[in-house]
C-alpha cells in the first residue's frame, strides 16, 4: 500500500513558446502512514508534484504506482483514486460553491455515490473535525472570514474520508492562532487514522514541528528527502536555494558556534529546550 | 486542458511584424480583410495565398500553432460549407435524391471556406504578434479623431484591454477550479444534456464570484491610484513611425492595388 513515482517529468504548454518543465526526472515512494512536508520555494514544482498523485496532471514521462496499480493504466479508475487521495487546493475559493456551507461540504460524498443520510453524517463529522463553528454551517460559503473558508474547504474533502490526504498550502493567509489550529487538527487526524498526510508549505516552523519527513523541492527537481533532523542539518545547502532553516536551529548553531556542546539538529523548541536544560546538567 | 486556444493570445519572438507599430498592422489586417473579398478567382486567390505566405514566414509564428486555433472552428467551416453546396440554386451538377449540387453551389462552398481561413489566418496573425497592450494602444490612437464626435475612444480602448487581459486569467482560474473540483469527484465528462448542465455549477459559481471579485478589485484599485479617464493623459510608451513602418504602409497598399489589377485583368 503506496504510492511510488517512478521517474515523472512534467511539461506545462508543451511545444510552444511557454513551455515550462516543472517536474524533471521525480522518483519517490510514500509509504503508508507516512506524514510528510514538501517545501521548496515558489515555482519550484510543489503544486505540480502533488497533482499527479490523484492524476489530475498527467505525467508527460514516468509512471505513477498506487497501490501497486498504475495509474495510467487504459481501464485505471481515475474516480476512485480521486476518492481515495484527497486534496485540498492552495485557495479555497476555487472549491466552495454551493448555497450552504453545509451542503458544499456534501458534494464529495455525493459524488461518492452515498445517499443523503450518509452524505449528511459525513458532513456533519467533518465540519466537527476540523472545528467549524457550528452557528454557520447555513451560512452562505461566500460570507465566512478566510480561515472559515479554509476549515470548510477542508471539511469537504476530508468528508470523503480520504486515505491519503494532500493539503496545499493549508495555512496560508491565517493568522499564528489559525495556523496552530490547523496544523493541530492535521496531527490529530494523523495520530488517530494514521492516514498518509502530505502537507505543502513555505514555512520551515510549520514543516518542522508536525511531519516526520521532508521532501524538498528546488528547480523541478526532488532537492533533498529526509527526516527534519537530517534535512535541517544542511542549513547552507538549504539557504542557497533560498530557503531558510527553522529558528531554533539557528539559534542552536549559534550556541555551538560559542562553545556550548549542544545538538545543532534540533529542530522544534521543545527539543532546544531539552538539550539546553541537558546542558545544565537537567534531565526533563 | 483549456489552454489549447490559440485565437487571440499572444507568441513571444523577435520578428519584423512583432516590432511593427500597432496602427500598422491594423490598418494591414483592415486591408488584407477587404482583399480577401475582391480576390475571387483563381489567380487573386493565389496571389493573396502568396501574401499570406509570406506575411507567415516573416511572423516567425510555427504554423502549427496558427492552426491549431483554427480547430475549434472547423465544425462552422464544414457546416457552412455544406449549406452553401446544397442549397444554392444553379446548373445541376450531381444529384442525390432530393439533394442537388449546383455550379453555383460548389464554387460558393469553396469559395466561402477559402474566404473563411485565409480570414481566421490572416487576422490570428495580427493578435499573435502584438501583445493586447499594443493593440489598444494603436485603435485608441487610431481612433482618436472620432472624439470629436463624442466617440469614448479611450474609455473603449480600456475596456478591451482589460477584457482581453482577463481571458487567460478566467482560462486559468477555470483550470484550477475544474481541478478542485475534480478533486472532489466532479465528473464533467457525463453524458446529456441535464447531467452536463448540472455538472457545470460547480465550476461556473467559483468562477462568476472569482470574475466579479477581481473586477471589483480592479475598479478599486484604479480609483485608489486617481484614475480619471483619458483627457491629459500620457503614454509611457507614446507610439511614432519607423522607417519599417513607413516601408509596409507602401507594401500593403501595393498588395492591395495589385490584386486588385490581377482581379480585373485576368
Ligand atoms: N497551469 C500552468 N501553466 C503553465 N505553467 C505553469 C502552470 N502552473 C504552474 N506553472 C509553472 O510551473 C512551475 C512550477 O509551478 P508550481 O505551481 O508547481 O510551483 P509551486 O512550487 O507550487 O509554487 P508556489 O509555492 O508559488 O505555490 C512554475 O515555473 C510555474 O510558473
Ligand atoms: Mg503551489
Amino acid at each position: 500500500m503506496s504510492l511510488i513515482l517512478d521517474k515523472v517529468s512534467y511539461k506545462y504548454s508543451t511545444g510552444t513558446a511557454y513551455e515550462v518543465t516543472a517536474l524533471d526526472n521525480v522518483s519517490l515512494e510514500i509509504k503508508d502512514g507516512q506524514f510528510i512536508g514538501i517545501i521548496g520555494h515558489t515555482g519550484s514544482g510543489k503544486s505540480t508534484l502533488i497533482q499527479h498523485l490523484n492524476g489530475l496532471l498527467k505525467a508527460t514521462e514516468g509512471v505513477i504506482y498506487y497501490n501497486g496499480q498504475d495509474i495510467y493504466d487504459k481501464d485505471y479508475d481515475l474516480k476512485e483514486l480521486r476518492t481515495q487521495v484527497g486534496m485540498v487546493f492552495q485557495y479555497p475559493e476555487h472549491q466552495l460553491f454551493e448555497t450552504t456551507v453545509f451542503e458544499d461540504v456534501k458534494f464529495g460524498p455525493k459524488n461518492q455515490g452515498l445517499d443523503d443520510k450518509e452524505a449528511t453524517l459525513r458532513a456533519y463529522e467533518a465540519l466537527r473535525s476540523v472545528g467549524f463553528p457550528e452557528d454557520y454551517y447555513d451560512q452562505s460559503p461566500f460570507d465566512l472570514s478566510g480561515g472559515q473558508k479554509r476549515r470548510a474547504a477542508i471539511a469537504g474533502v476530508l468528508a470523503m474520508k480520504p486515505a491519503v490526504l494532500i493539503l496545499d498550502e493549508p495555512t496560508a493567509g491565517l493568522d499564528p492562532k489559525g495556523r496552530d489550529e490547523i496544523l493541530g487538527l492535521i496531527k490529530k487526524m494523523h495520530e488517530k487514522s494514521g492516514n498518509t498526510i502530505i502537507l505543502v508549505s513555505h514555512s520551515m516552523e510549520d514543516v518542522a514541528n508536525y511531519v516526520d519527513r521532508i521532501i524538498v523541492m528546488n528547480d523541478a527537481k526532488v532537492y533533498m528527502d529526509g527526516t527534519p533532523k537530517e534535512v535541517f542539518s544542511q542549513a547552507k545547502d538549504l539557504e542557497e536555494i533560498g530557503l531558510a532553516v527553522p529558528e531554533v536551529t539557528y539559534f542552536m548553531m549559534e550556541l555551538k558556534a560559542k562553545g556550548y556542546d549542544v545538538d545543532v539538529a534540533a529542530t522544534t523548541v521543545e527539543e532546544a529546550k531539552r538539550e539546553i536544560l541537558k546542558l545544565k546538567g537537567i534531565n526533563a | 486542458m483549456f489552454r489549447e486556444i490559440t485565437i487571440g493570445q499572444y507568441y513571444p519572438a523577435d520578428s519584423l511584424l512583432h516590432r511593427l507599430d500597432p496602427r500598422v498592422k491594423l490598418f494591414g489586417t483592415i486591408i488584407y480583410l477587404i482583399s480577401i473579398f475582391v480576390a475571387g478567382d483563381i489567380f487573386s486567390f493565389a496571389f493573396l495565398a502568396l501574401f499570406l505566405v509570406m506575411i507567415i514566414r516573416l511572423s516567425k509564428v510555427p504554423f502549427s500553432y496558427m492552426v491549431k486555433g483554427l480547430r475549434g472552428i472547423v465544425l462552422l467551416l464544414v457546416i457552412a460549407g455544406v449549406f452553401n453546396l446544397f442549397m444554392t440554386p444553379g446548373q445541376a451538377l450531381v444529384e442525390f435524391g432530393p439533394l442537388t449540387i449546383s455550379d453555383v453551389g460548389l464554387k460558393n462552398a469553396v469559395l466561402m471556406t477559402a474566404r473563411m481561413i485565409f480570414l481566421i489566418i490572416g487576422t490570428s496573425i495580427m493578435t499573435l504578434t502584438t501583445t493586447p497592450n499594443q493593440l489598444t494602444d494603436g485603435l485608441e490612437t487610431s481612433l482618436a479623431p472620432l472624439t470629436i464626435f463624442n466617440v469614448p475612444v479611450h474609455e473603449i480602448a480600456l475596456m478591451m484591454s482589460i477584457a482581453l487581459r482577463f481571458i487567460p486569467i478566467l482560462v486559468e482560474e477555470t483550470d484550477k477550479i475544474m481541478k478542485a473540483q475534480m478533486a472532489r469527484g466532479a465528473d464533467f465528462e457525463s453524458k446529456g444534456i441535464v447531467r452536463k448542465a448540472k455538472a457545470m455549477v460547480p465550476l461556473l459559481v467559483p468562477l462568476f464570484v472569482s470574475a466579479f471579485r477581481r473586477a471589483s478589485d480592479l475598479a478599486l484599485a484604479m480609483e485608489a491610484r486617481c484614475y480619471h479617464g483619458g483627457e491629459g493623459r500620457t503614454k509611457m510608451k507614446p507610439l511614432h513611425y519607423e522607417k519599417e513602418d513607413r516601408l509596409s504602409y507602401v507594401v500593403i497598399i501595393s498588395y492591395l492595388i495589385l490584386l486588385i489589377v490581377i482581379r480585373i485583368v485576368l
